[in-house]
This record gives structure tokens, C-alpha cells and sequence, in this order.
């Protein structure tokens, strides 16, 4: 029963798919629609590998923003939560500004942003707007969600502040620092894509969110279809990455991490 | 946090090992949770804290451990001269095990010596030694989601012994384990205390525990908690599970829930 469920449960999304895009090739193609209207997946899948040198040379643009962006999420994140569970005040002065820059659209603050730091930089700081705050948030959660007796122990054999942050308190944040980063990775990816968008700029150091509005202007919908295409799979497989690495990492203790039986 | 007063001359000379004065613990809440309270208890001795659950014995645990300070009194701790090496005069099991999910049965009872920057190759020696003492030798590379209930309460007082402590408190430590399981961990704790000549203070709310374990034991009144009576159970050492099933042992058991009774009929639920 359960092999069987777990068969169905990897199939049933291919088949969707499957079907999907055999609906789609058929619609376009009963009804002679043109590929400035529609482009059928053929099409789309043609586009990809005739124009894969210049999407891939976007797609490269893009996952080096969206890498420098995550990384300078992950590390502001960090290093703030931790900065916030040593000293209150801190934590009382600046958080709320966090949860500012949280709520603010991006797609608002990337054309000021563009304006006062050079594109590049203004497109990585997108990324790490919108990636940092999950990474901050669950941090401090998993920092404050130390177990009472455990602290009491460390608190009992005279651990120092520093003791007690490496060997308790970052460990037992461990897991929920990990579910900050799963989010923070997509995260960084739509940050760089709005930025990009916003940047609108032109020539070979462009990513695939500039792409996608480039061919949009010159009703290439196929190569729009193509980048699109090409941004949804990088986002999966940070997910993926993102997950797997999370796994490995607690899959010797951590509840999430285990399998039913145990 | 402030350290309880500590004049350990005064505790040692005296034989003992922990001295409570007029003790009172208030809550911010404005709740007392315990005293005025008086104990005096003497070095290598078994003393169980009975009495109903909220009657303040576990809070008088953490103050004679220094995780909590009085409101009032003074409680006194009898200190070795050293506590070089990583040696810590106090060791503790709390009611869970409380034990690292992440780190192995090795690194959890090694924490002690970890934060007392004891060599690596000492604490190994000291770890097998504790392991080895709870009878948990080949278990030392597993985690603690693998182990039963009754084992991470093992994990746990190896921990507690791995500092070669003056004076244990445990902490209902087996409350929540299965009758034979804790059967066996009572046998085994009166086998460490004979052999390690430990002064032990056991918190417990179940008479038998209290009678099977202790040379005395101190019942409790409802909160606030206070001594409402104490009894010494004397009998042939060692002490076995010919004792649980003696005339003897029930004597003891019928007196000590008589003189418990009166702490359960003010308590609402119980």
C-alpha cells in the first residue's frame, strides 16, 4: 500500500504534465495559432536549445546574483538574529526596521535603490531584502526556543555566554536556521528578478528577468516562454539543493528528518 | 543571578552537606512557593523531598543547586576545596532527561568537562567511567531519539556523574518511566550511592520511591511547601527487593502516607 502511494505520489505529477502539455500542443495546433500569440511547447523547446547560448549566459547572470544575494541573506540574517538574542536592546532598536524593509514591496524600493548604488550591487541588495528577513525571523525564533532545562544545566556548570551560544543555543536553532534558508533561496531568486526588471538593462551582462522583458518588447514569445521556463527550473533546484542539504544535516536527530517509522 | 551564601567552613565542620536557614522562595507572581524551610543534611546521606505536585520541592532543588536564588534564608553548600579539574560539587537529573538531540550519548554526558575545558583524552577516560557505571558502555556512539525512556534517564545521570559530584539531586528523575524499568533504576541508584558514597537528595511525590530509596524522608506540606514531618527508615543495608515486599517496608509506606495525607486534603483534583 504504502509502495504503491509512494509510486503514484512521484507519477501522478508527471502524468499531469504529460497531459498538459499534450493539451497545450493541441490547442495551438487545431487552432493555427501563431507563435507571437501562443507558442506551443514544441516551439518553446526549440527556442530553448536554438537560443540556449544567450539564455544560458543570462541564466549565469542570474544565478550569480541570486547566490551573491542568498549568501548576504543568510550571513545579514544570521549574524543579526545572533546579535539580537545577545543584547535586547539591540533587538528593541532595529527590528522593527527589519520588519519594515520586510513589508515594503521590493518592487518599490529597487528603482531608489537603482538610483543610488551601481546596478549590480543594487540588484544583489534586492536579493538580499527580500531573502534576509525569513533567515532573521526564524533564527531568533530558534535562538529563544532553547530548551528551559537544558539552559538550566549550562547556566548549572558555569557555562560562558559564549559556551552557551555555541554549544547550546546554535544547535538547538540549527533546524529552524535551515527552514530560513529554504525560503530565503527562492527568495533571493524573485529579489533578483524584480531587480533585474527594474534595472532593464541591455547587453551581453544581463540576466534572464531582463531577457524575459527584452523579448516581450520584440513579441518573441517564445524565447519569453524559454527564460520563464529556465528561472522556474533554477528555482526548484535551489529548493532542492536547499533541501537536501537541510536533511543531511539533521537527519541523524531531528524529527523533520526522520522517517515514520522510527 | 546571585550565588546562594556560601560559608562552607561552617557546613563542613558540621558534617554536612546542605544547610537551609528560614528559606522562602516567592515568585514574581507573589506566590510563595516554599518555606520557611530548615534542612540540614548530612554528608553521604539519602534524603528523599515528598510531598504533593507545586509543593515547592523541586524549587528547593534548584535553589541548593544555585539555579534559583532564596527570597529569603540562606542555604549553604558544603564546597570542596578544588573544583579544579573539572569536578563540580553539584550534579543534577531533571524529571526529562534533558539530554542534546544532536549530540551523541558520548557528547552529552561529556558537556560538564566540555565547558570546563577538561582534555579531551581525561574526559574520555571519565566518560567511559560513567558510561560504564550506568551500564551504558556499548551505547556511547548512539543518539538519544535511539534509546528508551529508561536509558536517556541513564544518559542522564552518567552526566551527572561524570564531574564526581559531592552531592546529587535528581529531580523526580523517574517519574515517567514504565514500574519495572524504574524498579531496576532504583536498585541501580542504591548500588551507585553505596559504592560512590554520594550525598543524594531525591525529589519525589510517590511514597514507595521515597521509602524504598532513602535512610530518611522529609514529607511536605501543600504550597507553600514546609516540613510537616520526617522519618527514618532503618533497616538491614543493603537494601533489596526482598525489602520492597517486607512487612517492614509497608509499615514504613503506611506511616509516611499517613503523615502525607493531611498535605493532599486542602489540594483541589488531586
Amino acid at each position: 500500500m504504502s509502495s504503491l502511494q509512494n509510486i503514484g505520489r512521484m507519477l501522478l505529477p508527471v502524468v499531469v504534465l504529460a497531459v498538459g502539455l499534450a493539451l497545450w500542443e493541441l490547442v495551438v495546433r487545431v487552432n493555427d495559432i501563431q507563435p507571437y500569440v501562443l507558442p506551443s511547447p514544441y516551439v518553446v523547446f526549440q527556442t530553448l536549445v536554438s537560443d540556449w547560448t544567450v539564455l544560458s549566459e543570462s541564466l549565469g547572470v542570474t544565478l550569480l546574483t541570486t547566490l551573491e544575494g542568498f549568501i548576504a541573506a543568510a550571513v545579514g540574517g544570521i549574524a543579526l538574529a545572533l546579535l539580537f538574542n545577545q543584547s535586547k536592546w539591540l533587538e528593541y532598536s532595529l527590528f522593527p526596521y527589519a520588519v519594515i524593509l520586510q513589508v515594503t514591496p521590493v518592487i518599490a524600493i529597487a528603482p531608489l535603490l537603482l538610483i543610488y548604488l551601481p546596478q549590480q550591487t543594487a540588484v544583489i541588495v534586492c536579493a538580499w531584502i527580500v531573502g534576509f528577513f525569513p533567515v532573521l525571523s526564524n533564527t531568533t525564533l530558534g535562538l529563544n526556543s532553547v530548551d528551559r532545562n537544558l539552559a538550566g544545566l549550562f547556566q548549572l556548570y558555569g557555562a560562558s555566554r559564549l559556551q552557551t551560544l555555541r554549544y547550546l543555543k546554535m544547535p538547538a536553532a540549527l533546524p529552524y536556521i535551515l527552514g530560513g534558508l529554504r525560503i530565503a533561496g527562492g527568495l533571493s531568486l524573485i529579489g533578483a528578478v524584480v531587480a533585474e526588471i527594474a534595472a532593464g538593462s541591455a547587453g551581453s551582462g544581463s540576466g534572464l528577468a531582463f531577457r524575459i522583458a527584452e523579448s516581450g518588447y520584440r513579441l518573441n514569445i517564445p524565447r519569453m516562454f524559454a527564460a520563464l521556463l529556465l528561472l522556474s527550473v533554477a528555482g526548484i533546484v535551489i529548493y532542492g539543493l536547499l533541501a537536501l542539504g537541510s536533511h543531511l544535516v539533521l537527519r541523524r536527530w531531528h524529527e523533520s528528518a526522520l522517517g515514520k517509522e522510527n | 543571578m546571585a550565588e546562594p551564601a556560601l560559608s562552607e567552613t561552617d557546613v563542613d565542620a558540621a558534617g554536612l552537606a546542605v544547610r537551609l536557614r528560614a528559606v522562602i522562595k516567592t515568585y514574581d507572581s507573589g506566590v510563595t512557593a516554599l518555606g520557611p524551610l530548615d534542612l540540614d543534611i548530612a554528608k553521604g546521606e539519602f534524603v528523599s523531598l515528598l510531598g504533593p505536585s507545586g509543593c515547592g520541592k523541586s524549587t528547593a532543588l534548584r535553589l541548593i543547586a544555585g539555579l534559583a536564588a532564596p527570597s529569603a534564608g540562606t542555604v549553604d553548600v558544603s564546597h570542596r576545596a578544588s573544583k579544579a579539574d573539572g569536578r563540580h560539587p553539584i550534579g543534577f537529573v531533571f524529571q526529562e532527561p534533558t539530554l542534546m538531540p544532536w549530540a551523541s550519548v558520548r557528547d552529552n554526558v561529556r558537556l560538564p568537562l566540555k565547558l570546563a575545558h577538561v582534555t579531551v583524552k581525561e574526559a574520555g577516560r571519565r566518560i567511559d567511567e560513567a558510561l560504564a557505571q550506568v551500564g551504558l558502555a556499548e551505547f556511547a556512539d548512539a543518539y538519544p531519539r535511539e534509546l528508551s525512556g529508561g536509558m536517556k534517564m541513564r544518559v542522564s545521570l552518567a552526566r551527572a556523574l561524570v564531574t564526581d559530584p559531592d552531592i546529587l539531586l535528581l529531580d523526580e528523575p523517574f517519574a515517567a518511566l514504565d514500574e519495572i524499568t524504574r524498579f531496576r533504576l532504583n536498585n541501580d541508584l542504591l548500588e551507585l550511592w553505596r559504592k560512590l558514597h554520594k550525598t543524594v537528595i531525591f525529589v519525589t511525590h510517590s511514597v514507595f520511591e521515597s521509602v524504598y530509596l532513602s535512610q530518611r524522608v522529609i514529607v511536605m506540606t501543600a504550597r507553600p511547601g514546609r516540613l510537616a514531618r520526617e522519618f527514618r527508615v532503618t533497616t538491614s543495608e543493603p537494601r533489596s527487593e526482598q525489602f520492597r515486599t517486607s512487612a517492614e517496608y509497608a509499615a514504613h509506606c503506611r506511616e509516611v502516607s499517613g503523615a502525607l495525607a493531611p498535605s493532599y486534603s486542602g489540594q483541589r483534583g488531586a
